[in-house]
C-alpha cells in the first residue's frame, strides 16, 4: 500500500475541513440569513467549481499561483518557495474547489432553523453571538458535520484541479487520485486496484454517514412542516 | 403622534404606510388582558413583533412600565434582548436541542446562579408541569409545548406578556383546558396580557378588552360586550362576523317612550332611543342573533307586539343542539338566527315555511354611516 500518498491525500483533507469549516459556517450563514446586494454573484461564484472543467479552474488558479502574479510574488517573498506545486497551493486550490460542497449545505442547515426559534433566543435576552452558539450551531451542526464530510471526501477523490495546480510530487503534491493514475500509466494494475478499493469504501462511508447526520435535521423539518 | 409619556401602564402608537400599513394605537394597564382580533393578514403579529422589538416600524412610540422602548422621533428603538417581554410564539419556538429546564433555564439571564433551579421549578409548578424537567420538546405534547412556552416566557419576569395566537396548533379541547389555564394564571401575574388572535370566541373569554385591527388599523376598542354588540362602524360590524347588518333611515325620536323609530324597507322598526343620529340619516344597524325571538305556532309569546316581522325561511339547516335559520324578509333582507333544534322540529320550520319573529327593540344597534 502507498501509504505516503495516502497520508498526504488524508492530511490534504482533514486541512481544507479545518479551513472550510469557520469559511462554511460564516458564509453559509451570512447567505441563510441576509439580504443584501451582490448575495446572487456571491452565490454564482460560489458555484463556479462545481461547474467549470476542473482543468479550467485549474488553469487559472495557476495563473494566480504563479510568481508572476501579485498573489504568487508574495507568497513567495513571505515563504521563500512557489505557491504553485506546493502543499500550501493544493490547499489553497482544495478549499476553493470544495467551497460549494461546504457552504451550500451549511446555507441550508441554518435556513432550516425556524426564524422564531431564533427570535424565541433574543426574546430570552440572548445576545446575538450566544443565540450562534447555545442555539443555531447546535441545530445546524448535523447539516455542518454532512458538509464537512462530503468535504472530506471530495478532497480524497478530486482529480483535475490537483494535478493542474499540484502536479505530482511524491510526498508533497501526490494524492491517492493521481497515484492511481500513475500506476495505471506503468501498467500497476494490483497497486492502482487496492488504491480504488480503499477510496470506494471511503466514498461509501461517507455517504452513509451523510444520511446518518442529516437524519435527525430531516426530521426537525418534518415536525415544523407538520 | 403621542410621544408623551402615558399614565398607561404600555403605551403602543405605531404608524407607516408600508410594506405591512400600520395605524394602531391603545394602551392597558397593568392587571389588564388586552385582546387584538382581527383576520389573517391584518397586521396583527406585526404588531405584537414591534411591542417585543422584533419589528421596526417606521414611526413608532411604545413604552412600558415608566420605560420608553421605542420612539421614532427619538431614535430610541431598543433590541429585544432589552426589552422586558415575555413571548409565545405561535408554535412556540421551543429550542428541540434542549430539555425543559434548559429552555426555560436560557431565559433566566437576570436570575442569580444559586437561584436559577428554584426559579426554574417555580415556573414549571406555576404551569403544571412539575417532573417534565428532563424531557425534550419533541417528547412533549402540543399542550404541555404550550405550556413550557409559557414557563420560559415568564421565566424572565417580565414587564409584559405576549401571547401570538397561542392555542391554533392544539386540538379542541385541550383549547378550552389551556384557556382556563391562562385565564386562573392571569390573576396570578401582576403583568399586562397582550394575545392576537382571530378567534372572537377566545377574545369574548379572556380580555378585557378587545382591540379589533384590520390592515394593521385599530377600528376600535373596548369591553367585549361593547365591542361585539355594539361595533363602530359597519365593517367592525362585518368582521365581528355580525350577521344581521342592514341599511335604514331614522324616521322619529320619542324621549318619552325612550325610543326610536328606523324605516327598514316597509317597516319601521321600534329601537332603544340613540338621539345622536338625526331624522332622516341613513344609518347602517345590526342585531344581534341571539335578539331575534321566533314567534310559536301553538300559543303566543312574550315579546311578540316588539317589532314583529314575518318572512319565508330560506334556509333551515340543524347544526347540533341549535338550528341556523335564514329568512327572507319582503324578497329584499335576509335575517339569521339561531333557534334550539326541538323548539325548529316543534314549529316545523322548514324551508319555505312562512314564520314571524320578533326583533328586540334594546339590541338593535345605529351605526354611522
Amino acid at each position: 500500500m502507498d501509504w505516503e500518498t495516502l497520508i498526504l491525500s488524508f492530511k490534504l483533507a482533514i486541512c481544507t475541513m479545518l479551513v472550510l469549516l469557520p469559511v462554511g459556517i460564516m458564509i453559509g450563514r451570512m447567505l441563510a440569513y441576509q439580504r443584501f446586494h451582490g448575495r446572487m454573484l456571491i452565490m454564482a461564484c460560489i458555484a463556479l467549481p462545481l461547474v467549470l472543467p476542473p482543468t479550467v479552474l485549474g488553469f487559472y488558479l495557476l495563473s494566480v499561483f504563479g510568481e508572476p502574479s501579485s498573489l504568487g510574488h508574495w507568497y513567495h517573498q513571505l515563504t521563500g518557495h512557489s505557491l504553485a506545486f506546493s502543499f500550501d497551493g493544493l490547499l489553497l486550490a482544495s478549499v476553493i474547489f470544495n467551497l460549494p460542497f461546504a457552504i451550500w449545505p451549511m446555507q441550508h442547515a441554518f435556513k432550516t432553523i425556524a426564524t422564531d426559534i431564533r427570535e424565541a433566543a433574543w426574546c430570552c435576552g440572548l445576545s446575538h453571538s450566544s443565540t450562534f452558539w447555545q442555539i443555531e450551531l447546535p441545530l445546524a451542526w448535523p447539516g455542518i458535520a454532512a458538509a464537512l464530510v462530503l468535504v472530506f471526501a471530495h478532497t480524497l477523490g478530486e482529480f483535475g484541479v490537483v494535478l493542474m495546480v499540484g502536479g505530482n510530487i511524491p510526498g508533497e503534491t501526490r494524492t491517492a487520485s493521481i497515484a492511481i493514475y500513475d500506476y495505471m500509466q506503468v501498467l500497476n494494475d494490483d497497486a492502482a486496484g487496492r488504491l480504488s478499493a480503499l477510496l470506494l469504501a471511503f466514498a461509501f462511508t461517507s455517504i452513509i454517514l451523510i444520511n446518518l447526520l442529516n437524519r435527525p435535521f430531516l426530521k426537525h423539518e418534518h415536525k415544523r412542516i407538520l | 403622534m403621542n410621544t408623551s409619556a402615558s399614565s398607561e401602564y404600555l403605551h403602543v402608537d405605531v404608524r407607516q404606510t408600508g410594506p405591512i400599513p400600520l395605524n394602531t394605537r391603545f394602551s392597558c394597564q397593568q392587571h389588564e388582558f388586552i385582546v387584538l382580533v382581527g383576520p389573517s393578514g391584518s397586521g396583527k403579529t406585526t404588531l405584537l413583533r414591534s411591542i417585543a422589538g422584533l419589528y421596526q416600524p417606521k414611526h413608532c412610540y411604545i413604552s412600558c412600565a415608566g420605560e420608553t422602548w421605542s420612539n421614532s422621533k427619538k431614535n430610541i428603538n431598543y433590541a429585544a434582548q432589552r426589552r422586558r417581554i415575555g413571548i409565545v410564539f405561535q408554535h412556540y419556538a421551543l429550542f428541540p436541542h434542549l430539555s425543559v429546564s434548559r429552555n426555560i433555564e436560557l431565559a433566566c439571564g437576570n436570575i442569580p446562579n444559586d437561584k436559577k433551579m428554584k426559579h426554574i421549578h417555580e415556573m414549571l409548578e406555576l404551569v403544571n408541569l412539575e417532573g417534565l424537567e428532563d424531557r425534550y420538546p419533541a417528547q412533549l405534547s402540543g399542550g404541555q409545548q404550550q405550556r413550557v412556552a409559557l414557563a420560559r416566557a415568564l421565566a424572565r419576569e417580565p414587564a409584559i406578556l405576549l401571547l401570538d395566537e397561542p392555542f391554533s396548533a392544539v386540538d379542541q379541547v385541550t383549547r378550552r383546558k389551556l384557556r382556563r389555564e391562562l385565564a386562573r394564571l392571569r390573576q396570578k401575574l401582576n403583568i399586562p396580557i397582550v394575545l392576537v388572535t382571530h378567534d372572537l370566541d377566545e377574545a369574548r373569554m379572556l380580555a378585557d378588552r378587545i382591540c379589533i385591527i384590520h390592515d394593521g388599523a385599530s377600528l376600535q376598542t373596548g369591553t367585549p360586550e361593547e365591542v361585539l354588540t355594539r361595533p363602530v362602524n359597519a365593517q367592525v360590524a362585518q368582521l365581528i362576523d355580525l350577521g344581521n347588518l342592514f341599511t335604514g333611515e331614522i324616521i322619529r325620536h320619542d324621549p318619552e317612550k325612550r325610543c326610536t323609530w328606523l324605516r327598514w324597507g316597509k317597516l319601521e322598526l321600534e329601537c332603544a332611543l340613540q338621539e345622536e343620529f338625526t331624522i332622516g340619516q341613513r344609518v347602517d344597524w345590526v342585531i344581534p342573533p341571539d335578539g331575534i325571538i321566533l314567534h310559536r305556532r301553538d300559543r303566543p309569546s312574550r315579546g311578540e307586539h316588539e317589532n314583529p316581522v314575518s318572512g319565508i325561511v330560506e334556509q333551515c339547516i340543524p347544526l347540533g343542539e341549535n338550528t341556523s335559520v335564514l329568512m327572507n324578509v319582503n324578497d329584499q333582507e335576509t335575517l339569521s338566527f339561531n333557534v334550539p333544534t326541538h323548539v325548529a322540529r316543534r314549529n316545523n320550520i322548514a324551508e319555505g315555511e312562512k314564520i314571524t319573529v320578533s326583533l328586540l327593540a334594546n339590541v338593535i344597534h345605529f351605526m354611522q354611516k
